[in-house]
């Protein structure tokens, strides 16, 4: 459990540095984080996803 | 029995169930939600061939991830903030409550793009439209005071940031954002409820109407009914944009 705890954290760190402010994106009045910019992006990118990708059908009309 | 057969009957043809007691208010309540919800269409087998998308995911995504935020929050409840800030299964349970949150959100704003796009109030679906604004509102209110109720430096930011604007609207008397136990009461019984009364009715609003079919290619308007339950008490009928809800 350490071993997998230690691992995590030292990957998880080195591409997520927590220990610093955080960036930011202006636009006008508007501010966004680039975390939450890239949550947008991802809930974005699903959207469209799911539109284009054609669902798995096994016949009939279910 | 046919669904007829129900509408004509006033005791729907239940066992038990004497024609003498029908004019009782019980009898009236549940011919009234038979009427209105038939098991066929409330528990239904089948779904339209147009339901075969993944967008018609999302929805179901949503509740999935509600039953999570749910299921973590009661064992938080149970086990307390001790437990959940310092034990390691603590942290873990805490932070699967973070994130059934964030995909609780996410899952719901992409339904709510599709449903958009959709013109998902079509075909007498306003009420589901507008209960589904109520669940998105009602949620916010709820992930709002959870932020307040993590008892960490974020919490404590947050609540001074907020008690500026909450007081600005004159509400700061009634709901104290620096209200430590206030804001936990909120987040753990009175919202939840909200959003569980909203969700409910929101899926049964989506039961009894259907899933909303996309726009025909050819036709101005759209069929209304779930297909096969045409003929059914309380179908919506053949209806326009302009249906009621």
């Amino acid at each position: 459990m350490s071993v997998i705890a230690a691992v995590s954290q030292f990957v998880l760190g080195a591409l997520f540095d927590l220990n610093r402010p955080g960036h930011y994106v202006h636009w006008g009045f508007i501010q966004l984080s680039v975390a939450n910019l890239v949550v947008i992006g991802i809930m974005i990118v699903l959207f469209v996803a799911a539109i284009l990708i054609p669902y798995r059908r096994e016949g009939g009309d279910r | 029995m046919t669904v007829d057969s129900e509408r004509e009957s006033p005791t729907r043809d239940l066992p038990g169930i004497l024609e003498e007691d029908a004019e009782q208010w019980t009898a009236k309540l549940r011919n009234a939600a038979i009427d209105a919800l038939p098991p066929q269409r409330l528990m239904p087998d089948r779904q339209p061939a147009y339901v075969a998308s993944w967008i018609y995911v999302f929805g179901v995504l949503t509740l999935a991830a509600l039953a999570v935020v749910i299921a973590t929050g009661m064992v938080l409840a149970i086990m307390g903030p001790t437990w959940w800030h310092v034990s390691p299964v603590g942290h873990f349970v805490n932070s699967l409550h973070l994130w059934s949150v964030e995909s609780f959100f996410a899952f719901m704003v992409v339904h709510l793009w599709g449903s958009f796009f959709m013109a998902a109030w079509r075909g007498k679906r306003r009420l589901t439209w507008v209960f589904g604004a109520f669940a998105f509102l009602a949620s916010v209110g709820t992930a709002f005071t959870g932020y307040l109720s993590q008892q960490n430096f974020d919490s404590q930011w947050i609540g001074t940031q907020a008690k500026d604007g909450i007081n600005s609207t004159g509400a700061g008397a009634v709901f104290n954002v620096l209200n430590f136990g206030q804001m936990l009461m909120w987040h753990i019984v009175l919202l939840p409820l909200a959003v569980g009364v909203i969700v409910g009715v929101h899926v049964l609003l989506v039961r009894r109407r259907g899933v909303v079919p996309p726009f025909a290619l050819d036709e101005p308007g759209e069929p209304d009914d779930p297909p096969g339950t045409a003929g059914i008490a309380g179908s919506a009928g053949t209806a326009s944009v302009e249906g009621e809800a």
